[in-house]
Formats: structure tokens, sequence, C-alpha cells
């Protein structure tokens, strides 16, 4: 039986180390994320308080139900956070390595900050500088690749969008200037 | 035969140059989207979902559900040649397609794929083509309190049988239903936790928070690991196609266990993913030679992706006929519905007769087109993975951003789509599931709607919801299931107070 060799091969020239350190425990992150929950089901518990959680003439008042998924969801909170310090043998495992995490918010603050330039640049003008960017500066791509690529990119969803499907899409100083 | 004149009408409402073009477009995207790594079935139709907003419901409907057809053929394509499952239900393909693939078989195991894909789909759109018509007819008599009974069915189910913790699967339902509550309040127009935040008015909407958790988080997930690859690259030729559907007769018994798995589990919410395991395990089991599994036997690739693919389409069978989603694809699939002001459910079967039979029509078809498509093109799909990921993770926040914006032409829906990012990616990690959330949000309105009417119709008295056979058997059951675990567990031990000395 012949043996086909590898013929599609991609590297990955910043991938993360296998044995980075932890940069947080899975406990950790669960009774953050569990404390979080159980904040905002108590700020929304309030507010469906407000609204009136009880029964009037017609029928339950408009904070009824949601009031009591709050409560619910408190509920569920409170034991999931238990349940985190409680096993005490489960949890302690990674969440997240240092260079993962260094990873993530390698496309995490990129991405912000593509989100915030859209307001003032509008839509296509930020993907390029994000496409260009990302490319340069994390895939280690030659600078002119990722500038065509960039560019070729947003043309063609300006194209798709505003030309061939009129979805109107957040524009900057440039389109305006270019008559759109 | 009225399901069969009814089909043949829907063939020729889509037998038009224009649906058709459409069609093979959905196709193409959705495989792509089904190859590329951080972009799948649900996030894949979501963020396309407003290049439809100007077509008519029909057409719309047809590329969105070609879109998820081609997602579930894309999946095999990369479990196969890179061991990568594209997909989460592609993951008991992996266990025999990639060994078939190290043996120079790759051609093979990728008809095989494709053709039981085909094969569970059919089986499944069959079901759907005679069983839908008459359980919209049937629950057109319901009122409130039946569909409140049958929402918390669904409710219940996804807690008492679902794999996760069961405190995650609560939390994860009720910060779906709560969010879906915000904004105005339907019955008496009431502003609801909106803290006076103007943008908030409009709700949190149900698109953008899939956006979030299904696109941005899943790019966050996959710069975690070491994205380099490598794989096999095969082309199909009709003599191989030929060969492996030679084989097909001898393994029937396989594919119609693996075909009733999926319809079943896709029907209850449990999902492709547990339908292509089980399909496989069960395979497995029944083998003559169990040993042979897992080392590139054919029959472990028919398995799973039957399950599979029978799965994902028995999911749009409760939406059409009860407005329902059994899958994450099919609740966004009835997003979509609401916002061309559609309105899933019984109703849909009588009202719009062109659009119902258009859709089942277009999952005939698309299916055919897509495994010739999928057949002819494997080479091509397979040389997308040579584009780094550093090119296309940009690409897809931009395409996420995109279509997050489009849905109510808000900024702040893209802010929204970011904070949903980062809250999937957490709750992924630490095991919160997301199915849960995505059904609930969709959901929530209705069936705090349905609660509120059948309180207002009886007074205020719970009683309503047993007070007839069908409502009372089906808010039962909906307790029996919520405590399906604790009533296993009192099965059991009364099972070995019966026969105690075994063992």
């Amino acid at each position: 039986m012949p043996i086909s060799e590898t013929e599609i091969v991609v590297d990955d020239p910043t991938a993360p180390a296998d044995n980075s350190p932890a940069a947080a425990t899975t406990r950790t992150v669960k009774a953050v994320v569990y404390l979080l929950l159980l904040a905002f089901a108590m700020l929304l518990g309030f507010d469906n308080w407000r609204n009136g959680m009880g029964w009037a003439k017609d029928g339950p008042q408009s904070g009824y139900v949601p009031f009591y998924l709050c409560a619910i969801l408190a509920g569920a909170s409170l034991y999931g956070l238990g349940a985190a310090f409680l096993r005490r043998q489960e949890g302690g495992d990674t969440f997240v390595t240092r260079d993962q995490l260094r990873r993530v918010m390698q496309v995490f603050f990129p991405t912000f900050l593509f989100v915030a330039l859209t307001q003032w640049l509008g839509i296509y003008v930020a993907s390029v500088l994000l496409v260009a960017g990302f490319m340069w500066m994390i895939g280690r791509i030659a600078l002119w690749k990722s500038l065509l690529t960039s560019f070729l990119f947003a043309l063609s969803m300006f194209l798709t969008f505003e030309i061939a499907f009129d979805v109107i899409m957040p524009k900057g100083p440039i389109e305006a200037a270019l008559g759109f | 035969m009225e399901a069969l004149t009814l089909l043949l009408h829907g063939f020729a409402v889509l037998l038009t140059w224009k649906t058709l073009a459409l069609m093979l477009v959905g196709l193409l995207l959705g495989i792509f989207v089904g190859v590329l790594p951080g972009l799948g079935g649900p996030n894949g139709v979501a963020i396309l979902l407003p290049l439809t907003f100007t077509m008519d419901p029909t057409s719309a409907i047809v590329m969105l559900s070609c879109i998820y057809w081609g997602a579930l053929f894309g999946g095999a394509i990369t479990s196969i040649l890179f061991n990568i499952p594209g997909e989460a239900w592609s993951v008991a393909t992996t266990f025999d397609g990639y060994p078939m693939a190290q043996h120079g078989k790759a051609a093979e195991a990728l008809t095989a794929a494709f053709t039981s894909s085909f094969i569970g789909a059919l089986v499944a759109v069959l079901l759907i083509t005679f069983l839908a018509p008459s359980i919209a007819g049937f629950a057109l008599r319901f009122g409130p309190p039946e569909f409140f009974s049958v929402y918390l069915l669904t409710f219940c189910s996804f807690v008492g049988l679902g794999r996760d913790e069961k405190h995650n699967t609560i939390i994860s339902m009720a910060l779906g239903l709560l969010l879906a509550a915000v904004g105005m309040d339907t019955v008496s127009g009431q502003l609801r936790m909106t803290f006076g935040f103007e943008p908030l008015l409009r709700g949190v909407n149900f698109l953008v928070a899939v956006i979030g958790l299904f696109g941005i988080s899943e790019i966050l997930l996959t710069m975690e690991e070491r994205l380099a690859l490598r794989g096999h690259s095969a082309a199909i030729s009709l003599r191989v196609v030929l060969k492996v559907w030679k084989e097909l007769p001898r393994y029937w018994v396989t594919l119609l266990r693996s075909s009733a798995i999926g319809c079943w589990l896709g029907i209850t919410p449990g999902g492709a993913i547990a339908a292509s395991f089980m399909g496989y395990n069960l395979a497995k089991r029944f083998s003559k030679d169990p040993a042979s599994f897992g080392k590139g036997r054919i029959e472990g690739v028919f398995a799973p992706e039957t399950a599979a693919h029978a799965s994902g389409t028995a999911a749009l069978l409760p939406m059409l006929a009860l407005g329902i989603p059994g899958s994450g694809t099919a609740a966004i699939l009835l997003g979509g519905l609401m916002v061309w002001g559609l309105n899933p459910g019984p109703l849909l079967f009588v009202e719009h007769k062109d659009f119902v039979w258009g859709l089942i029509a277009s999952m005939y078809l698309g299916n055919l087109v897509g495994l010739v498509i999928v057949l002819s093109t494997v080479p091509i799909f397979a040389a997308i993975l040579r584009i780094p990921f550093a090119a296309i993770a940009p690409m897809i926040v931009v395409s996420c951003a995109i279509g997050a914006y489009a849905i109510q032409n808000a900024m702040f829906d893209i802010w929204l789509m970011l904070l949903f990012g980062v809250v999937g990616y957490a709750f992924k990690k630490i095991g919160i599931p997301l199915a849960p959330f995505t059904l609930a949000l969709v959901l929530g309105n209705r069936s705090e709607d349905a609660f509120r009417l059948s309180m207002i119709g009886a007074g205020g008295d719970l009683r309503v919801f047993w007070s007839n056979g069908l409502v009372g058997t089906i808010t039962t059951l909906a307790f029996i299931l919520l405590f399906w675990p604790l009533i296993g567990k009192v099965f059991e031990s009364a099972g070995r107070l019966w026969r105690p000395a075994k063992t």
C-alpha cells in the first residue's frame, strides 16, 4: 500500500511554547466569572424588583418573570462558586498559560482598536489597517503582501456590501472624499 | 399524498436560475466556512445573514440553509486530510478518516464521508417531509398554555439530559432568558433592565450575541493553539467514487442505525455532536471486528458522518413545525425567519406554503448539489488551509463586525459583539455551555409571552398547565426530564435492591 507523503504544510512562527508557565488557574477564573454573574443577577434583580415583581389584577407584572430568573441565576452562580472552592482537587489546573495569554491578547487588542477606529474612520479603512497590521506584525508576512491582501479584501467587502447588496456600513472621511 | 403534491410545488418555486445560483453560492460559502478553523456552521450563517436582508424570504432561506449544508459537508474535509475537525461534530470522523488518509486512501475516505452525509440528510429530509405537516397540523390546536409547556419541555430537557454540569447549564439558560427580556416589555410596554441607557431600548439582539459568542470567541480560542499543520492533499476520481458506492449496500445496517440515531438526537436537543459519537460507538460495538476501528476502517467514517448530517437536518423539523429549534444553527435560522417577519411555528405551514415547501425542496436539492460540488472540488478547498491563520483571523473579525453592524445599523452592536466574544471565551473554557444560552435568547420573549398570556387567561392559576390531558402530559414530562438524573439514580438503587448479591 503506498504511503502518500504529506503535501500541505503550514508553519506557525509565533506558536505558544508547551512548557509556558500558567497565567491563571481554572479555579481563579471560575470564581471571578461566578462572582460577576452573581453581581449581574443582583443588579438586574434590583431593577426588576423596582419595576414590580408581583401580581397585578391582570396577571404577572412586567418584573415578575425576570426577577425569578435573576434568583435562579444567582442561585446557580452561588452553587458554582461553592463547587469551585469545595472540590479542591479539581480546578487547580491551568486556565491559560502566559504564552497563550500573550497570543490571545495579540488578537484581542487589535480587534478592540479596530472597533474603536471604525467609529472614526469607517469600517473599510479600519479593516485595511487591521488585516495588514495583523498579517505583518503577527503573521510575519512581507509588508507588501500584507498591504495588498488587506486592500483587496476591503475592496471586495465594499463591492459586496455597499454596491451589490445595499447594506450600509459605517463610513469615514476617506469614503466621503471619494463621494460615497 | 398531499405532501408530495406540495413538495413538487416547492420544487417549482425553487427551479429558477436566480434561486439555483444563490443555492450554489450558499453551498460554496458553507463549505468554505466549514473548512476554515475559527468559523463554524452557526457562526457562518449568522455572519452571512445580513447579505440576505435585501432578498425575498424564500431566496434568503434557501441560501442560508445551503450555507448550513455546505458547513456540514466541509467539516469532513479537514478531519480526514489534516486530522483537524473543522467542526465539533466531525471529531468522530477523524478516528478512522485520518488513518485512511495516512494509508493513501484519502479519496475513499472523503467519498465515504460525503456520500454518507448525503444519505443521513436524505433520511432526515424524508422524515421532515412526511412528519412536519402533521405535527404542525396537530400544533394548530395549541393555546398559550400548550406552547409554554412545550417551551418548558425544551428547556428542561436541556438541563436534565445535557452532558454539562447542571448548574452551568442553568446559568447559561437563565442568562439567555434574562437578556432576551431586556428592553421594551411586549405585554405592558414598560422598559425593563435598560438603566436609562438608550441603545438597550431595542434589547440585546440575538444575532449579535451569536456572532460574538461563536465568531470572536472561537478566534480567541484558536489562537491559543499551535496552528502549524501538515496534511494530505487529495483529488477524487470517478473510479474511486464508483468503487465506494459499490461497497455501500454492504453497510446498510450501519447507515440505517446512524440515520435513526441522528434523526432522534436532532429532534430532541441532543445535537449533531452527540449523534456522531453515538453513531460511531454503536457501529464499533455491533461490529464483528471492533479492534479494527480507529485504524482506518471505512465503516468508521460512514457511521459518524451519517449520524451528524441526519441530526443537523432533523434539527430543522421542530423549528419548522413548532418554532423550537433543535440545534444552535437551527436557532439562528429561526432568528433569520423573524427578521423577515415570518413567525415560525405551526401557522407557517398554513400561511406561507410557498416558503415552507420551497425550503423543504431546497433540502433535497441542496444536499444533492452539495454532494456533487464537494466530490469535485476537494483539492481547492483543502488548499484553503495553506493560507496562514494570521491572514484569516483578521478577515473573520471584520466579517463578524460587518455582520453585527448590519443587523440594526448600530455601532453599539459591534461593541456588544466584542463583549460577547470575551464572555464566550471565558464560558467555553470553564465549561458553561453556549447552546442553552442561544436557545434561551431566541425563545425568551415567546416563552415569557406564552406564560403571561396563559396566566392572564387563567386568572393567575398555575393549574392551567395541568388543565387538560395534552398540556398536563407535556408539563409533567418536562418535570420528569428536568429531574431525570435524580430519577435515574433512584431507579438504579432500586434495581440494586432487587438483585443484591451480584457483582
